[in-house]
Order: structure tokens, then C-alpha cells, then sequence
């Protein structure tokens, strides 16, 4: 009971949380266990250079709103216009997750089995559905889409091969990829623009 | 004892991976192609997230009631219906599959 709230309040990483409880439960070494925890927590560390340059924290700061540097208060500070309405937006996704979080900890670990199994209500379904609502806004470009298309392709594609955790972070890749591809594509575009204008040239050459 | 040992490894772990990418000096950034990737990492990753959420129970992908909520929520989403809409309609239509199915 201590530990599990510990846990949360230090920790705050809910996959992360669940994978350590769920290594050890089912009889893993505490060291794999941990190290299997912070592996998933990796992801972390890509939203937190993102909202860096979002947010432009002072550095005083930056120690106190890492702990808050999640999936959830990443996706909401995106998902705002102006520097302004980012900050608030992960501060108070952040404490108020927190709280909420810890509080609901806290109560699970006094044993709530009371209120029955969550997926009756159909609720399991509300996390994606907050995720897709969030998501929405940043696939607005066709590199956007292709990049969310690619990364969900990777994300469940190698879901059943890979350790849990790794797959999303593997999903990242989906980033290089599509970038490489653009890439590709304009230069052959400016190359047949190239083409385009020396024929145009030689043509207007043969007019005069 | 052993298992204290592990929540303070996941704990200091954690911390210092969000830690560190906070602190990636904004020079590092200034880049073109660095700053458009570190805009589509979040795009990424995100999505990947959403779509395990939805299609995966554990590592075992499935199709099941919540992925007719996520279709629902796709839809109030092109709708442009307000979020605790998009949210209401996901969880109400996965219920109302399980429901039916079961």
C-alpha cells in the first residue's frame, strides 16, 4: 500500500507503474523489473525536447515541470495555440493529473474492487478516445498523416515481437522515415524542374 | 526490501529521462531538420499510443467494442463536435457493443 503510493507520487508514469507492479507481481527479478519500467518511460524524454522548445521554461523550472513531462500534458500543451495557452495547458493537465492520479492510487490500494470491472462502462474506451481528440489537431499536414500512419503501423505491427514498450518508441522511427521520403520526393521535383527550365531555355534559344 | 529497491531504480529512472529532455540545450534545436523531427516525434509517438490503447490488449492485438468507441469518437471528431462529446460518444458506444454482444 505504501510502496504502490510511493510509487505514483514519485514516479508518476502510468505505464511505467504498471509494467514495474506487473514484473514483479508476476515474479520478476526487481532490477529487470525496474529497468523494463524506465525503458518504457523513454518516450518521456522525446516530449520533453518538444515542449522545451514550446514552453521555453526557465531553467529554475525545468527540474519541477519534468515530473510533469507525460503523454497527457504533452498532448494537450501541443494542442494549444501560442506559448500562453501551452503553459497553461501542461500545468494544469499536470497538477491536476497529479492529484488525481495520486488520489485514485490511493484509493485503489485501500482496495475500491467495489466499483466492479471499469470496462462494463465502456470507460477503457475513453483513454484512446481523449489520445485520437488530441492527436487530431497535429495530423493537419499530409507529413503529419503520413508520419501518425506509418507510427501506427509500426506501434501494432511490432507489438506481438517485440518487449512491451519498445514498440512505441520503435513507432518514432516512423518520423526518419517519412522525412527521408519527403525528402526524396523534392529533390526529384526539383530536378525535373530543372529538366522543365533547360528546355524551356533551349526552346526559347531556338526561337531566337 | 528488494521491491523498494526497484520502485526507487523506476522512480530516479524515470525522473531523470524527463529531466533530460528538458534540458537538451535550445542550440541543438536551431537546426531545420532537427526542429522538424522533434515536432513529428510527439505526432509519432502519440498515435502509436492511441492506436495500441485501442487495438491491443496487452501484447495481443484485438478488435473489439472499443475500436467501434474509437470509430464513434473518429466521427464526432470530423463532426467537430466538443471534446466531452467526442469522449461521450467513444465510451458510450463501446458500452452499448459490449452490451449487445454480451
Amino acid at each position: 500500500m505504501l510502496q504502490t503510493c510511493v510509487l505514483s507520487l514519485l514516479a508518476f508514469t502510468g505505464a511505467s507503474q504498471f509494467a514495474l507492479v506487473g514484473a514483479l507481481a508476476g515474479g520478476g527479478s526487481p532490477f529487470t523489473a525496474a529497468v523494463g519500467a524506465v525503458f518504457l518511460s523513454m518516450r518521456n524524454a522525446f516530449y520533453g525536447i518538444r515542449l522545451s522548445q514550446l514552453l521555453a521554461l526557465p531553467r529554475a523550472v525545468r527540474p519541477l515541470a519534468a515530473h510533469m513531462v507525460i503523454d497527457e500534458t504533452t498532448a494537450v500543451s501541443l494542442a494549444q495555440h501560442g506559448r500562453r495557452a501551452a503553459r497553461i495547458g501542461f500545468v494544469v493537465t499536470g497538477v491536476s493529473l497529479y492529484l488525481l492520479w495520486n488520489l485514485s492510487t490511493f484509493l485503489g490500494a485501500l482496495g475500491a474492487e467495489a466499483i466492479g470491472d471499469t470496462a462494463t462502462w465502456g470507460l477503457d474506451a475513453a483513454g484512446p478516445a481523449v489520445f485520437l481528440a488530441l492527436l487530431a489537431p497535429m495530423v493537419r499536414t499530409t507529413t503529419q498523416r503520413a508520419v501518425a500512419a506509418v507510427a501506427v503501423l509500426l506501434g501494432l505491427g511490432l507489438l506481438p515481437v517485440l518487449p512491451s514498450g519498445v514498440p512505441v518508441l520503435a513507432a518514432a522511427l516512423a518520423v526518419p522515415v517519412v522525412l527521408y521520403v519527403e525528402g526524396h520526393k523534392r529533390v526529384e521535383g526539383r530536378r525535373t524542374q530543372r529538366a522543365q527550365q533547360a528546355s524551356d531555355d533551349s526552346a526559347q534559344g531556338e526561337d531566337r | 526490501m528488494n521491491i523498494w529497491i526497484a520502485i526507487a531504480v523506476t522512480v530516479v529512472g524515470c525522473y531523470a529521462v524527463k529531466l533530460a529532455g528538458l534540458l537538451v540545450p535550445a542550440g541543438a534545436l536551431e537546426r531545420p531538420l532537427v526542429q522538424r523531427t522533434a515536432a513529428l516525434l510527439p505526432v509519432a509517438l502519440l498515435a502509436a499510443l492511441t492506436a495500441q490503447q485501442a487495438f491491443a490488449d496487452g501484447r495481443v492485438l484485438v478488435l473489439d467494442a472499443k475500436a467501434a468507441g474509437l470509430a464513434a469518437a473518429a466521427l464526432a471528431l470530423l463532426l467537430r463536435a466538443p471534446f466531452l462529446v467526442v469522449i461521450g460518444a467513444a465510451v458510450v458506444v463501446t458500452a452499448g457493443v459490449r452490451a449487445l454482444a454480451g
